[in-house]
C-alpha cells in the first residue's frame, strides 16, 4: 500500500476548494455535453454536405409523406387516413398503422417553427429531425450513465455514443426513420427507469411511464423495453435486492405505460393480449407478491410468519398452475404462439428462413458478421467486458441494469443486423464505464506519483530506489489491493452509489489502485490512441460509409465525379408524364419511393402487411409475359417498373433480388417453383439458364434491346454474357428508360389490339385457350408445367 | 378545317368592306417572318404616305382574329436608315383601336404618329410583332424516330385597311428542309428563304392565304406557368426564385421511347427533343441552385463572365413533345445592382420576364416582396399588367412583408424589359429582426437566472421545509468531519509509510521528523473537529447520526494512540539497534489491533457516508 499512503497528503488540500471546484466542473461538463451534442448533430451532416439535403432510402420516404399529409391536413385527418394510392386495390389504414411517434415528433418541430414565422419546408425538419434527436440521444446516455457510475463516465459515454457509427447508420441527416428518434426514447426511459429505481421517487416513475409512452409510439422496438425492465426487476428480486424504490420504479411503469401503449392505435389492445408483453404482467404480479411477502414479513412474528407462507405458498401453487395452465393454452391455441413473425424470429433465429421469406428477403433481419461489429462499433467491442468487469465493481442494482442490458442486446444483435442499433448504446454506456475508470486510475497513479503535485518528497525517494525494490513493491501492492477489493463487497453490504458522493467513494478506491507511473502513462497513452483510432474510424464512417442517401449513386473515375441520379428521373418523369391515378407496379422495394416521389399509386410497397399481395406481384414478375400480362392488367396496373443494374454496375438491381420473388411468389401461388429458375441449384442468367428464366418477365423487362448497347449483352452485376439476346416484347412496350439504365418503366399494352394480333397467332402456333380463368389458364400456359 | 373557315371569312372581308379607312397609303411594305424558333416574329417596315388632304396622326395596324389572339407583343418604332449611327429608340406608342365600319374578324392597333401627317408627307416606322402558338405541328403526334413538322399560315399580301402600292414578303425557316410550301406568282425559294413579291398596287385588305409545311427542331419550350419570386433583403441581396412548369410544346410524342436509340443516334432519334435550356442570368448573380420537388438536379452547367451568367440547365429527362416537367430556378444578385434611390424613396430596377432564352410563358406571375415596414409601394411597368398586393409572412416577420404581384399572360422574350417598383423603407426597420433576436436571446438568459436564482419552494415556513435546512446544515458538518478524519488517516498513513522507510534506507532522523510533523498536524485537526462536535450536538436533526459521529471519533482517537505508541516502539527499537525480527514481534500485536481498528473507522465512514 505503498504508492496510495503516500498520495493521500494531496487530497487535504483539495477539499478546501472542494465547492468552487464542483461548480468549475458542472460548467465544464454543461460545455462538453453541449459540444458533445454539438457534434452529434454535425457528424451527421456529411451526407448534406457531400450530397444534398434529401430524403433517404426507402422507409424516410413514406415517413416524409405521411408527415407531408400531418402537416397538411391536421391531426384528426392523419388518425383517420385511409391511403388509397398503396396496395391497390386494397389501400392501406395508415393512422392505425404506422408508428406515429417520428410523424408527431416532426409535424410538431415543423408547426412550432412555422408558428413562429420560420418558414422551413417539410423536408428540412424531416431530413434534420435524426441529427437533432442524435445529440439528444447522446445527452440521454449521459444521464443514464451518470445514474450509474458518475459524471466522468456519463460524459465519455455520451461522447461515445454521439459518433457510434452504428447509430450513424440510422440517423444521418435525411435518415428519416423510426429509429432516429426511437433510440433517444429508448436511452431515456432507462435513464428514468435508473432514476427513479435510485431515488424512488413517483414523479421520476411518472415521467418514465410518458417517455415509455413515446418510445411506444415511436418504433416497435419497445417490446425490448416492456421485456428487458421486467428482466431486471425480476434479477433484483432473485438477488434480494426487493426495496421499495424498485416497487415504484416497476409498478407505475406497467400500469399507466400499457394503459398509454394501449392508446397508440398500432398497438392498441396488443399492449395486453400478445405473448411480447406477457412477462412485463408476470413479473408486475411476482413483485407484488414479493412485496407482500416482505409486509406480512413485518408484521408479523416469524413464527406466525414460517405458518402463513406454508399456507399460502399450498393455495397459491394451486392457483397459478390454474392461471399458467389457462395462460398456456391461450396461447398455444393461436397458431404462433401469440408472436409476431419478427419476435419469434429473435427468439428463433432460423424461424424467418423456414416460415416467412418475406421477412427473410431484408437484408437488415439477416445476421451481422464479425466485420459488420467491427464497423459498427469498432473499439468498443474491446472496451465492453472491460465496462462489464467495472459495472460489477461494485454491483449495484442500477450498474446490474447496464450488465442485463448489455447482456441482451448483445444476444439480439446478433440475430439481426438492424438490431445492432439497440446494442449501440449499451456498448457505449459500458465502454464509457471503462474508458472513464481506467482514466481515473491512471490519471490518478501519475498524479499521485508526479513530484510537482505532491508536496511530499517521500515520493522522490520512492522514486529513485531500485528497480527491483520498486517490482516488489508493486507486486505487494497489487495483491493487497486485489485482496480488499475482494473483500470489500462481501464486507459490506452496500446497497447503493449515491452519485452525490463520488468524491467519497472514489477516495475510497484510491487507497486501493495505484499502478506505476511509467506503465500508467503508457497506458494513458494507449488509451488515447485507441479513442482516437475510434474518432477516426467514426468520421469515416460517417462520410464515407453511411452518408450515401441511396437514391444518388455517385462513383469516382478517373474524369470526376459521376452521379447516376437515375431513380429520381424515373421518378420525376412517371410523376410529370403519366395520369395521376395510374397505377404502377413494381417490387415492394421501390413502393414507398414511388408514392412518395412519383406520387403515383402502387400495388405493393415496404410495408409488407399483406403477403399475398407481394407474392401476386412476385408470380407476375417471375411469369413469362402473357401471363403476367393478366395478372397485372387484373390489378389494373398501366406501368411496371424494373430496376437494372447491368449496364452500370448496380448490384442492388431487380434481376439479383429475383430468386426472392420468385420464393414469396411460389410461397402463395405453388406454380411458382423455385427450381424451375435454377440450374443446377445455381441462380444464372446467362446461356446456362433455364428457359424458364429466360422466359420470364423480369428477365425479359430487364433485359429487353439490352444487347444493343454492346453487341453482346454483357451484364456488369453478374459478370456474365445474358442468355437470351434478341427478343422482343408482346405484352409490353418500352415508355421510358434513364439514363444510366437503371430503372426502366413499361407500359401494359392495351387489351384490344392484343387479342386481334393474337388470336390470328395462337391459331396458327399454338392451341392455348385464351379464355380460361386467369389462374388454371396460367398453370396450363406454361409449357415447362 | 378551321384555317379554311378562316380564310373564307376574310375573303369575304376583303370584298365587302369599304375601299379605304382615310387617305393613307402604304407606299412601301417590307415584312420578314422569322420562323427560325418556336416564337414567331414578324418584322414589318411601312412607309406610309398620305394621299388626302386631311392631316393624319395616326396609322391603323390590322391583324386577323386568329393573329390577335396568339400575339403577344407589339411595338412600333421609327425605321431608322441604314448605316446611320444608332441612337436610342423611342417607341411609338401602341394603342387598340376600335375603328368603326371595320369587319369584325380583324383586330386593329393604332400608331401614333410623332408628328401629324401633312398631305404628301410619307413616314417609315418599323413594327414587330411577335406570336405565340402560331406554329401548328402536322401530324399531331410523332415516335421518337420522326421529325418534327410544323405548319404556319399567313397571307402573302400584306392585310392593311389602307392600299399598299409595293409590298414583298421573305419567310425565314431554321433550314432548307420544307416540306411544302404555297406557290404563288413570284415565289423564289433561297435556302431557307422563302420569299413572296413584291406585289404592286394592292387594295385595302389584299389577302393571299399561304402556308408552309417544315421542318423544325428548335425547342418548343413552354412555360404553362412561371412564378417569379424577387425577395428584397436590405441586408444585401436580391433573391430570385423562378418556379417553372415547363411542357415540350410542339408535336406530341406517341409510342415507345427508347433510350437506346436516344443514346446511340441522338440527332436522329430524338431529333424533336430538347436537352436543356439556356439562362442568361444577370452578372454576379451567386448562390445558384436547380432543383425540383425531390431535390437538386445535377445536370447543369453554370459559365460566368462580368457581362452576363450563362446557366444551363438539362432538365431530368430529355423532353419530347408534350411531356412535362416542373423545376425551380433561384439565385442571388447584389442588392446595389438593382436597388436605387430617388427622392427619397427606393426602387427596385429589375427585368420582368424569366432568363430563359426563347421560352413561351402562357402565365407569368412576378412577386416583388419588399422588405417588412415598406409603404408608398407603386409600380412602373412598361407593359401593361395586371397588379394586386399580398403579404408574405417569412422568416421572423410579425405583420408580414407587401408583395407586389403583376401578372401576364403570353409572354414572350421581348417582354424581359426593366420595371422598378417604388416604395418607402426606413433603415431603422432593418434592425428589427436583429434586435427581436437578440432581446429573445437576452430574455431568455434572464429567465434562466431568475429560475437559478430565486427559490421556487412553496412554504419557507413549513416544518418539513425547516428541517430540510437543518439536516442540510448538519450533512455539511458532517462532511467537515469525515474530511478531517480522513486527513488524520492520511497522517496515519504517511506514519507507517516513514516507518516502511525507516526499515528500508534506517534514516531515524527522517523518521523522527515525520513523527514530528504528523503531531502537530494532528493537534490541529482535532482543535479543528471541537467546535464541528459541538454544532451537531446543538443540532437537533443530527441526533441520530450523533452516536455514530461520536463513536467514529473516540475510534478514531484509539487509532491515533495505538499508531502513535507502535511508532515510538519501532523508533525505540532501530535506536536500541534491536533485531528486525524482535521489532517485528513486538510490533505484531500492536498491528493487528491497529488493521481491526482501521477497519472498524473505515466502516463507521462508509457508514455516515451513506446517510
Amino acid at each position: 500500500m505503498a504508492a496510495p499512503e503516500t498520495s493521500t497528503a494531496a487530497v487535504p488540500s483539495l477539499y478546501t476548494n472542494n465547492a468552487l471546484r464542483n461548480a468549475f466542473g458542472g460548467v465544464l461538463s454543461f460545455f462538453i455535453l453541449l459540444l458533445i451534442g454539438v457534434m452529434a448533430f454535425s457528424i451527421r451532416l456529411f451526407s448534406v454536405i457531400k450530397y444534398e439535403s434529401v430524403i433517404h432510402e426507402f422507409d424516410p420516404y413514406f415517413n416524409y409523406r405521411v408527415t407531408q399529409f400531418l402537416a397538411k391536413n391536421g391531426i384528426y385527418e392523419f388518425w383517420n387516413w385511409f391511403d388509397d394510392r398503396t396496395w391497390y386495390p386494397l389501400g392501406r389504414v395508415i393512422g392505425g398503422t404506422v408508428y406515429p411517434g417520428l410523424t408527431l415528433t416532426a409535424g410538431t418541430i415543423w408547426w412550432l417553427l412555422n408558428s413562429l414565422n420560420i418558414p422551413l419546408s417539410v423536408e428540412t425538419v424531416c431530413v434534420f429531425t435524426a441529427p437533432i434527436f442524435s445529440a439528444l440521444a447522446s445527452w440521454a446516455t449521459f444521464l443514464l450513465t451518470k445514474e450509474v457510475k458518475g459524471t466522468g463516465a456519463g460524459l465519455t459515454a455520451a461522447a461515445l455514443l454521439a459518433m457510434v457509427p452504428s447509430y450513424i447508420s440510422r440517423s444521418v441527416a435525411g435518415s428519416y426513420d423510426n429509429e432516429a428518434v426511437a433510440i433517444f426514447a429508448l436511452i431515456f426511459t432507462f435513464y428514468l427507469y435508473i432514476k427513479t429505481l435510485n431515488t424512488g421517487s413517483l414523479f421520476y416513475a411518472t415521467l418514465n411511464s410518458i417517455a415509455y409512452f413515446y418510445m411506444v409510439c415511436s418504433w416497435g422496438g419497445y417490446t425490448f423495453i416492456i421485456n428487458l425492465i421486467p428482466m431486471h426487476v425480476l434479477l433484483c428480486i432473485v438477488t434480494g435486492r426487493f426495496s421499495s424504490r424498485l416497487y415504484i420504479a416497476y409498478a407505475p411503469l406497467v400500469v399507466l405505460g400499457t394503459l398509454l401503449a394501449a392508446l397508440v392505435p398500432v398497438v392498441g389492445f396488443n399492449a395486453v393480449m400478445t405473448s411480447e408483453h406477457f412477462a412485463s404482467f408476470l413479473v408486475f404480479i411476482i413483485l407484488h407478491v414479493v412485496a407482500f411477502v416482505y409486509y406480512i414479513k413485518g408484521i408479523l412474528s416469524p413464527k406466525m410468519f414460517k405458518v402463513a407462507v406454508t399456507l399460502v405458498v399450498s393455495v397459491g401453487l394451486a392457483v397459478c398452475c390454474a392461471v399458467i395452465a389457462v395462460l398456456i393454452a391461450l396461447v398455444a391455441s393461436s397458431p404462433t404462439k401469440g408472436w409476431s413473425g419478427r419476435s419469434l424470429s429473435l427468439l428463433d433465429p432460423t424461424y424467418a428462413s423456414k416460415y416467412i421469406p418475406i421477412i427473410a428477403s431484408v437484408s437488415e433481419h439477416q445476421p451481422p458478421t464479425w466485420p459488420s461489429y467491427f464497423m459498427d462499433i469498432n473499439v468498443l467491442a474491446f472496451l465492453v467486458p472491460a465496462g462489464i468487469v467495472a459495472c460489477f465493481s461494485p454491483l449495484s442494482d442500477s450498474s446490474s441494469f447496464v450488465v442485463l442490458y448489455i447482456a441482451t442486446s448483445v444476444y439480439f444483435s446478433g440475430v439481426m443486423v438492424r438490431l445492432m442499433l439497440v446494442f449501440a448504446p449499451a456498448a457505449c454506456i459500458t465502454s464509457g464505464i471503462a474508458l472513464s475508470q481506467s482514466f481515473d486510475v491512471f490519471t490518478r497513479s501519475i498524479k499521485f506519483q508526479l513530484p510537482g503535485i505532491s508536496s511530499n518528497t517521500e515520493v522522490d525517494a520512492a522514486e529513485t530506489s531500485s528497480a527491483t525494490a520498486e517490482a516488489q513493491n508493486d507486486a505487494v501492492k497489487t495483491e493487497k489491493s486485489e485482496e480488499t477489493s475482494k473483500n470489500r463487497p462481501s464486507k459490506k453490504s452496500k446497497k447503493k452509489e449515491k452519485e452525490e458522493k463520488p468524491s467519497t467513494k472514489a477516495k475510497a478506491e484510491k487507497r486501493l489502485i495505484a499502478l506505476p507511473l511509467d506503465s500508467s502513462v503508457i497506458s494513458l497513452l494507449l488509451l488515447i490512441l485507441l479513442g482516437a483510432f475510434y474518432v477516426v474510424h467514426c468520421v469515416w464512417a460517417a462520410a464515407e460509409a453511411y452518408s450515401a442517401p441511396s437514391i444518388v449513386l455517385t462513383s469516382h473515375s478517373h474524369d470526376g465525379l459521376h452521379v447516376f441520379d437515375d431513380f429520381r428521373e424515373a421518378y420525376a418523369w412517371l410523376r410529370h408524364n403519366t395520369d395521376v391515378d395510374d397505377k404502377v407496379a413494381s417490387w415492394w422495394d421501390y413502393g414507398y419511393q414511388t408514392t412518395a416521389m412519383a406520387n403515383r399509386t402502387v400495388i405493393v410497397d415496404n410495408n409488407t402487411w399483406n403477403n399475398t399481395h407481394i407474392a401476386t406481384v412476385g408470380t407476375a414478375m417471375s411469369s413469362p409475359e402473357k401471363a403476367a400480362w393478366e395478372i397485372f392488367h387484373s390489378l389494373d396496373v398501366k406501368y411496371v417498373l424494373v430496376v437494372f443494374g447491368g449496364l452500370v454496375g448496380y448490384p442492388s438491381d431487380d434481376i439479383n433480388k429475383f430468386l426472392w420473388m420468385v420464393r414469396i411468389g411460389g410461397g402463395v401461388f405453388p406454380h411458382i417453383k423455385e427450381p424451375d429458375y435454377l440450374r443446377d441449384g445455381q441462380y444464372r442468367i446467362d446461356s446456362q439458364a433455364t428457359p424458364t428464366m429466360l422466359n420470364c418477365l423480369m428477365y425479359k423487362l430487364s433485359y429487353y434491346r439490352f444487347v444493343e448497347t454492346d453487341g453482346k449483352g454483357f451484364d456488369r452485376v453478374r459478370q456474365t454474357e445474358i442468355g437470351k439476346k434478341y427478343f422482343k416484347l408482346t405484352h409490353f412496350e418500352e415508355v421510358f428508360t434513364t439514363h444510366h439504365w437503371m430503372v426502366r418503366i413499361y407500359k401494359l399494352k392495351p387489351p384490344k389490339n392484343r387479342i386481334r394480333g393474337k388470336t390470328k397467332k395462337s391459331k396458327s402456333k399454338t392451341s392455348s385457350a385464351s379464355s380460361r380463368a386467369k389462374r388454371s389458364g396460367m398453370g396450363k400456359k406454361n409449357p415447362w408445367h | 378545317m378551321e384555317g379554311s373557315r378562316f380564310y373564307f371569312f376574310v375573303f369575304a372581308i376583303a370584298i365587302l368592306a369599304s375601299p379605304a379607312l382615310s387617305d393613307l397609303v402604304l407606299s412601301k411594305v417590307d415584312r420578314r417572318i422569322y420562323l427560325t424558333s418556336h416564337i414567331v416574329r414578324i418584322s414589318s417596315t411601312l412607309k406610309v404616305e398620305n394621299a388626302g388632304p386631311e392631316t393624319a396622326s395616326e396609322v391603323l395596324l390590322a391583324f386577323p382574329e386568329q393573329q390577335a389572339k396568339n400575339m403577344a407583343y407589339l411595338m412600333a418604332t421609327p425605321h431608322e436608315g441604314k448605316g446611320k449611327v444608332k441612337k436610342p429608340v423611342v417607341a411609338l406608342p401602341v394603342e387598340v383601336a376600335n375603328p368603326k365600319d371595320m369587319p369584325p374578324a380583324l383586330t386593329f392597333y393604332s400608331v401614333s404618329l410623332p408628328k401629324g401627317l401633312a398631305e404628301g408627307d410619307s413616314f417609315t416606322f418599323d413594327v414587330l410583332a411577335v406570336f405565340t402558338h402560331a406554329l401548328r405541328p402536322i401530324p399531331e403526334q410523332i415516335t421518337q424516330a420522326d421529325i418534327q413538322l410544323v405548319l404556319y399560315q399567313d397571307s402573302a399580301y400584306y392585310l392593311s385597311p389602307y392600299a399598299v402600292k409595293a409590298q414583298s414578303l421573305t419567310v425565314k425557316l431554321p433550314d432548307s428542309r420544307i416540306e411544302s410550301y404555297t406557290k404563288l406568282e413570284n415565289t423564289k425559294i433561297h435556302g431557307s428563304e422563302i420569299k413572296y413579291g413584291p406585289y404592286e398596287n394592292l387594295p385595302a385588305f389584299s389577302y393571299s392565304p399561304i402556308a408552309v409545311h417544315f421542318e423544325s427542331n428548335q425547342p418548343f419550350a413552354v412555360a404553362q406557368e412561371l412564378v417569379r419570386e424577387i425577395e428584397i433583403s436590405h441586408w444585401g441581396n436580391v433573391q430570385v426564385t423562378e418556379h417553372y412548369k415547363l411542357i415540350h410544346g410542339g408535336a406530341q410524342s406517341k409510342g415507345e421511347f427508347s433510350r437506346l436509340d436516344f443514346q446511340a443516334r441522338p440527332n436522329v432519334r430524338g431529333a424533336s427533343a430538347f436537352r436543356y435550356l439556356v439562362a442568361n442570368l444577370p452578372p454576379r448573380a451567386h448562390s445558384i441552385y436547380y432543383r425540383d420537388e425531390i431535390g437538386n438536379i445535377s445536370t447543369s452547367h453554370l459559365r460566368g463572365d462580368s457581362k452576363k451568367t450563362e446557366l444551363l440547365i438539362e432538365p431530368r429527362y430529355p423532353m419530347f413533345g408534350g411531356w412535362r416537367t416542373a423545376f425551380t430556378i433561384g439565385y442571388g444578385l447584389p442588392l446595389q445592382d438593382f436597388l436605387y434611390e430617388s427622392e427619397g424613396k427606393r426602387f427596385l430596377n429589375i427585368t420582368y420576364s424569366s432568363p430563359m432564352v426563347e421560352l413561351v410563358i402562357d402565365t407569368l406571375i412576378v412577386k416583388v416582396v419588399l422588405p417588412e415596414g415598406s409603404s408608398d409601394i407603386s409600380v412602373a411597368a412598361p407593359f401593361p399588367v395586371e397588379q394586386w398586393q399580398e403579404t408574405k409572412i417569412s422568416h421572423l416577420d410579425i405583420d408580414g412583408r407587401p408583395v407586389v404581384v403583376l401578372k401576364k399572360t403570353n409572354v414572350v422574350p421581348e417582354h424581359n424589359q426593366y420595371f422598378q417598383v417604388y416604395y418607402r423603407f426606413s433603415k431603422l426597420s432593418m434592425l428589427r429582426e436583429p434586435l427581436m433576436l437578440i432581446s429573445g436571446i437576452f430574455f431568455f438568459f434572464v429567465a434562466c437566472i431568475v429560475y437559478m436564482r430565486a427559490d421556487i419552494s412553496i412554504s419557507k415556513s413549513s416544518a418539513s421545509y425547516l428541517a430540510k435546512q437543518q439536516w442540510e446544515e448538519a450533512q455539511a458538518v458532517i462532511q467537515q468531519v469525515q474530511n478531517i478524519i480522513s486527513r488524520c488517516l492520511a497522517t496515519h498513513d504517511k506514519l507507517e509509510a516513514s516507518l516502511r522507510d525507516l526499515y528500508r534506507t534506517g534514516d531515524i532522523q527522517a523518521c523522527k521528523a515525520a513523527r514530528k510533523a504528523a503531531d502537530g498536524l494532528l493537534k490541529e485537526l482535532s482543535k479543528e473537529l471541537k467546535p464541528l462536535l459541538t454544532t451537531l450536538q446543538s443540532s437537533p436533526s443530527a441526533a441520530q447520526v450523533l452516536p455514530k459521529v461520536e463513536e467514529l471519533v473516540t475510534k478514531e482517537r484509539e487509532l491515533q494512540e495505538k499508531v502513535m505508541v507502535k511508532h515510538s516502539t519501532v523508533v525505540d527499537g532501530y535506536e536500541k539497534k534491536s533485531g528486525a525480527r524482535d521489532i517485528e514481534n513486538r510490533v505484531a500485536l500492536q498491528q493487528q489491533k491497529l488493521t481491526a481498528l482501521r477497519q472498524e473507522v473505515e466502516d463507521l465512514l462508509e457508514f455516515i457516508d451513506e446517510i
